[in-house]
């Protein structure tokens, strides 16, 4: 099987779905001639011209307002922010519209729109170009979330994603885009709102999403050799949250921990804390960690390496709920 | 259309731009506008962009070397920003994108405190915006033009003299914070400049996909003042173009929006490839229009400048990239308390709490390290 990257597996996702419907199309700064700062739409414009990649001036409100109206129209459109940190112009367009169409026009107009976004830290960048904003969209009803961690996932969960008929938010781990898998990029049925378990374990649950998943892969072998089992799940999906994988392993270990990027203060990990304890209090044997980022804003790259969860902040709270 | 009344047609728009001095350092004659530059103030803009060119390739080069994360050189718009910025009082306020070196540098930030920010020891920039008057550097597009005018209103309520320049490019234009800027501005008779530096690329998207727009200093008309476009390679236009404008804003008739026609010869940043979108012959037409051996073939011609002023500059210049070498290599990071201590002016009790897991941490560290 060929290696993948998971820029690749996007690209190719991408790809894919444009040559499945002729009416998906992609809008975004750079995306075409250059193929994105991350390449990730490289070559698309060469394949499916300048009429379905559309190299848009620099206005995310732009972009993300135009889809909608092109979208009304009858597209389905892709749109490409070019970091985390620039989603912001777009906002209002995010929130008051996007999220928002289906419901006011009592499901009558629905907005199949994705917006992608390469999102979180620990690629060095400057300011701006780290921020871990999912929190925003999961507390905005109407989106769905979607943040893959794995080249195969990557592609199954964009493909689905424009199928959607829903707006997805697509979040990227920048961070991840290199990591590579032995895979054939076909479509594997991978729904939106399945979690993974990433590994099987019994003592204690670790639940994380997109970059994060990585870190919590040592953080298990690293247990692992200390004899203590871990399960681990991926999320893939924040919104709609597959709270059933949540909490049939909750059930099993009775101990969890959420690790994520962001700064813990309203962060999605309390969310989920919030869920198992209302869902199954009496399950637990210890309260529900989350281990995530400070409440600064994301800090200057000579820093971040101090601020992101590493593998010993999350074994210090696996220790944390095992000794409780 | 002829007899038509009440439509404004784009293209009766003039397209043309002011220049004192034609490529070949000679100038331009019966242009309406006389620069009142004596000789030493001819030398002096000399010398910053000298300087200025010299600190960016520094700055180019650290990139290079892995010292810096990302740079995002300002070669070829040497003449835009030093020819602005000799027009503004100390006392006025500078608004800057990311790419405002020489502005800075005329504003006597030490370009190390700029570089600091490309390899990561601090956002923004090291310097203190109110000693130098100028504003941190901002990458977020076209957000500090609307800083710049917020800035002017407040000044003109004050009743202070006070002029603000807000510095974007071509792309920002784009944007719907420059257009809420412009309009703000335009609706307060705001004493505030607009420096577009017309670059011709926002990273890969020519100017010609970012606007219809026959040229980026008309859009200002829509605002309700004046926009005026000149050769941004020809320091002379510069000047005199923004003087007039700081003057017009200082008298409290208004914002102006400058669009400088200028080139950006490097990259968008170090990590950007023009080859995918640029072309052999703009660069080496662009290459002949360069301001700084414009400006100084006109001193040449003039008598202005001797070798031994242009080789004191250049000293000038190796000590510079000498000091910012020595001050940037190897630099470590800052002291990691420090994330806490400026997030708000008193810390709260949960970060705190943060910050002690940190020192924790770091200890822990410290011990399995050695
Ligand atoms: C809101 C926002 N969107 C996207 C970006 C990414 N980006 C950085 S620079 C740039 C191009 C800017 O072009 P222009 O305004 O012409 O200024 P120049 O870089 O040419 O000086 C883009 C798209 C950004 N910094 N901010």
């Amino acid at each position: 099987m060929p290696q993948v990257t998971m820029a690749a597996a996007l690209n190719e996702a991408l790809r894919y779905s444009m040559r499945n419907d002729p009416h998906v199309i992609i809008l975004g700064e750079d995306v075409g001639k250059l193929g994105g700062v991350f390449r990730i739409t490289d070559k698309l414009q060469e394949e499916f011209g300048e009429e379905r990649v559309l190299d848009t001036p620099l206005a995310e409100s732009g972009i993300v307002g135009s889809a909608i109206g092109m979208a009304m129209y009858g597209l389905r459109p892709v749109c490409e922010m070019q970091f985390d940190g620039f989603t912001y112009p777009a906002f209002e367009q995010i929130v008051s519209h996007l999220a928002k169409y289906g419901f006011r026009s009592r499901g009558r107009m629905r907005l199949p729109i994705v917006v992608r976004i390469p999102y979180g830290g620990g690629i060095g960048a400057v300011e701006h170009h780290s921020e871990s904003l999912e929190a925003y969209f999961t507390h905005t009803a109407g989106l769905k979330v979607v943040t893959p961690s794995t080249p195969s996932d990557a592609f199954s969960l964009l493909v689905r994603s424009i199928e959607d008929p829903d707006p997805v938010i697509f979040l990227e781990p920048k961070r991840r885009y290199w990591i590579r898998e032995d895979v054939d990029l076909k479509p594997n049925g991978l729904p939106i709102g399945k979690a993974a378990i990433r590994n099987e374990g019994t003592d204690v649950t670790l639940i994380t999403y997109g970059p994060s998943v990585r870190t919590c892969q040592e953080a298990v072998e690293e247990a692992a050799a200390d004899g203590v089992s871990i399960e681990l799940i991926d999320l893939r999906t924040l919104v709609p949250l597959d709270l059933d994988t949540i909490m049939a392993s909750v059930r099993k270990t009775g101990r969890a921990v959420v690790v994520h990027e962001a700064q813990v203060t309203g962060g999605f990990g309390g969310e989920i804390a919030a869920r198992i304890m209302e869902d199954d209090f009496l399950s637990l044997q210890a309260p529900v960690i989350r281990v995530g980022g400070f409440d600064i804003p994301y800090p200057p790259a000579k820093l971040e390496d101090v601020h992101l969860p590493d593998l010993d902040r999350v074994l210090d709270a696996v220790d944390k709920v095992l000794n409780y | 259309m002829e007899g038509r009344r009440g439509i404004v047609d784009p293209s009766s728009v003039p397209t043309e731009t002011i220049q004192l001095l034609k490529p070949d350092g000679t100038l331009v004659p019966d242009t309406g506008y006389e620069a009142d530059l004596k000789k030493d103030d001819l030398l002096e803009i000399y010398r910053y962009m000298a300087l200025a060119r010299r600190a960016d390739l520094e700055g180019t080069n650290l990139q290079r070397q892995g010292e810096l994360g990302v740079y995002t050189p300002l070669i070829g718009q040497e003449a835009a920003q030093v020819g602005t910025g000799y027009a503004l009082d100390e006392g006025d306020w500078i608004f800057p994108s990311y790419r405002e070196m020489a502005l800075a540098m005329m504003r006597k930030i030490d370009p190390v405190d700029i570089l600091h920010l490309f390899r990561g020891t601090w956002h923004g920039g090291m310097w203190d915006p109110k000693e130098h008057r100028f504003a941190m550097y901002s990458v977020p597009i076209a957000t500090q033009a609307l800083h710049a005018a917020g800035f002017a209103i407040a000044a003109k309520l004050d009743g202070a003299k006070t002029v603000a320049l807000g510095c974007f490019g071509d792309g920002a234009t784009s944007e719907g914070d420059f257009h809420e800027a412009m309009n703000f501005a335009g609706v307060w008779q705001a004493p505030v400049v607009f420096l577009c530096q017309n670059n011709q690329y926002a990273i890969s998207l020519p100017l010609s996909k970012q606007t219809a727009a026959p040229t980026i200093a008309v859009k200002a008309i829509g605002y309700g003042f004046p926009g005026v476009r000149v050769d941004g390679n020809d320091v002379l236009a510069c000047y005199v173009v923004a003087q007039e404008a700081v003057r017009r804003a200082r008298e409290g008739n208004g914002p102006t929006l400058i669009e400088a026609v200028t080139f950006r010869i490097g990259p968008h940043s170090t990590a950007d490839d023009p080859t995918r979108y640029r072309t052999q012959d703009e660069m080496d037409h662009w290459g002949a229009l360069d301001p700084i051996s414009r400006f100084s073939k006109y001193l040449e011609l003039e008598g202005i400048i001797t070798d031994e002023f242009k080789q004191k500059v250049d000293d000038e210049a190796k000590e510079l990239a000498t000091h910012i070498r020595a001050e940037i290599v190897g630099a470590g990071p800052r002291p990691a308390h420090e994330l806490f201590e400026f997030v708000y002016s008193e810390p709260s009790d949960i970060l705190r709490r943060e910050e002690w897991l940190l020192y924790e941490e770091l200890a822990g560290r410290d011990e399995e390290g050695d």
